[in-house]
């Protein structure tokens, strides 16, 4: 799996004029990596998300997966959105395996691989609850389910852990690099939770805002296996600590811009 | 001291905070409790039941305009004896559900459409938003002409009357189906018709099966309403003809059975939400 972007350019209309979400963006990721994207609101970051899901067309640029130009969405690249997007009316296990079921998988090979992703997400005796019935964390265990369910060659996520409490928010983020793992799933993730996108990842993108750009493409050397402990480690202070200087600079100036831009009262 | 704590105005000592006093009764989207709940209810029914019984009984209105509930309940058994109550409902009932099915038939699919394709929307909701502000009752004398006064006239008119309200009620539903839930479909692999069929429609049922409930109401009402003016059977035609004998209390047995039934159908509706869908509850 090879994901491509470049020159990736997004333009909306609004009343006030276009506004320049995203500007010359470029990135890649490859098999198996678990990359965050980092910035500010403002930054675009959901846009490029959705640019890559294939749910907004860019204004020029493209997004190529695998060398093929992504046209609109499809089960290659799974989505998993902040907002618990389960379908009320079915069971757990239904909507692990509804996108099987979308796809015309038969039934035993659903079954098994519904079964799998459950067990993978520790949700196996919540295969009979409605989404009603869970909790945040158990909805976006659900998600995250249902989008692996497909096999997707990406998995890309807005937010995912943006709803949920603290404690239960560094139990998902455990979980997901568990599931990460074990699955080798390539994960892309969009955040603005800087301890959170150097706990999860190998290669952060810093964005910074208005128009949305590429500042900074930031490895992170740490070892892959990571207890919470490691959050008070010298190097993943250092680590947060540039990440966090790179979006404050980034603050500093829009503020200074912001600031020309207000009429002179005498 | 703070010095500049003595220039605050001494609002604790002047004038006395105020709070809000507790109460049971008018609570703002609260539960009251049950055993009050089921006193109001009965009242609801048992008042003025209760005021048209003392009223009836004072001798102060002729019998001949308002009679005793007794009166009502005889003329309500004489009715059913003669097997012209029955009849009457039969007939009653079967121009609402077959008028009623039609508009079922054809507003849930258009209004499924019309909220979830704005080219459909734009196409069609001008002339039903036209169209839906007239009255359905003016349409009679136009269906009497066209169809005389068989069947189809009453059931075109039930179609009238409830068809465009149904589909826009039905269209207005797919708004709070959630973008990201089709958006998440999409990413599954969903193809545009299967989003249809499988994640709006099942969103939109319990909408649908309420909006179904509201205007099968107005159906109820507008199957008098044709009844009223033209017709040899039916609940409407039986009031009609009580009023030229002068038989007020059959009227009054005639306009309780219309209510009762009402209740009965919209009850049943709501019996089939609560079976259909579970998910949906609270």
């Amino acid at each position: 799996m090879h994901l491509q972007v470049s020159q990736l350019y997004k333009q909306f209309k609004t009343r006030q004029g276009s506004l320049v979400a995203l500007k010359d963006i470029n990135l890649h990721i490859d098999s198996g990596e678990c990359i965050c994207a980092v910035g500010a609101s403002g930054s675009g970051k959901s846009t490029l998300l959705r640019l890559i899901a294939g749910l907004d067309t860019p204004t020029a640029g493209e997004v190529l997966v695998d060398g093929v130009r992504v046209t609109g969405p499809g089960p290659d690249r799974g989505m998993v959105f902040q907002s618990y997007t389960l379908y009320p009316w079915m069971s757990v296990a239904e909507n692990v395996g509804f996108g099987l079921q979308l796809q015309g998988l038969a039934k035993p090979e659903r079954r098994q691989r519904v079964s799998y992703y459950l067990e993978v997400v520790g949700l196996s005796e919540f295969g009979k609850a409605l989404p009603k019935e869970l909790s945040g964390g158990m909805k976006q265990r659900v998600a995250i389910a249902r989008a692996l369910a497909s096999q997707p060659k990406i998995l890309l996520m807005d937010e995912p852990f943006g709803a949920l409490d603290v404690q239960t928010k560094e139990a998902m983020q455990q979980f997901l690099l568990q599931v990460w793992r074990r699955t080798q799933t390539t994960i892309l993730m969009i955040t603005h939770d800087v301890e959170e996108a150097v706990f999860l990842s190998q290669r952060i993108y810093v964005l910074s805002s208005r128009p949305g750009t590429i500042k900074q493409e930031l490895t992170i050397k740490l070892p892959s296996d990571r207890p919470d402990q490691i959050k008070r480690h010298p190097a993943f202070q250092d680590y947060k600590d540039q990440v966090m200087g790179l979006l404050r600079a980034e603050e500093k100036c829009q503020l200074r811009s912001n600031l020309q831009e207000l009429p002179m009262v005498v | 001291m703070n010095r500049y704590a003595e220039n605050l105005p001494k609002n604790s000592v002047s004038r006395p905070q105020k709070m809000l006093p507790p109460t049971i009764f008018w609570g703002m989207a609260e539960e009251i409790p049950k055993n009050l709940a089921w006193l109001l209810m009965a009242l609801s029914i048992c008042v003025p039941f209760l005021l048209w019984w003392i009223v009836s009984n004072s001798g102060l209105i002729q019998p001949l305009f308002l009679p005793t509930p007794a009166q009502v309940w005889g003329a309500f058994q004489k009715l059913l004896a003669s097997g012209d109550l029955q009849k009457d409902i039969t007939y009653s009932l079967f121009r609402v559900l077959s008028g009623f099915f039609l508009v079922a038939l054809i507003s849930i699919p258009l209004g499924t459409l019309m909220g979830t394709f704005a080219s459909i929307r734009a196409l069609m909701e001008p002339i039903i938003g036209i169209v839906r502000y007239m009255p359905a009752p003016a349409f009679i004398p136009l269906l009497i002409l066209y169809f005389g006064l068989g069947e189809i006239p009453k059931i075109l008119l039930i179609f009238i009357g409830t068809l465009f309200f149904n589909t826009l009620m039905v269209m207005d539903a797919v708004k709070f189906v959630p973008k990201e839930l089709l958006e998440t479909t999409f990413t599954l692999g969903g193809k545009r018709k299967q989003v249809l069929l499988q994640v709006i429609f099942p969103f939109i049922l319990p909408a649908i099966i309420d909006a179904c409930r509201v205007n099968m109401a107005a159906s109820w009402n507008l199957v008098i309403v044709a009844e009223l003016v033209a017709a040899t059977e039916g609940l409407g035609r039986r009031i009609s003809v009580a009023q030229r004998f002068l038989k007020t209390d059959e009227i009054f047995a005639g306009l309780i059975v219309i209510g009762l039934i009402g209740l009965i159908i919209d009850l049943l509706f709501r019996l089939l939400l609560h079976l259909s869908c579970k998910w949906a509850k609270d």
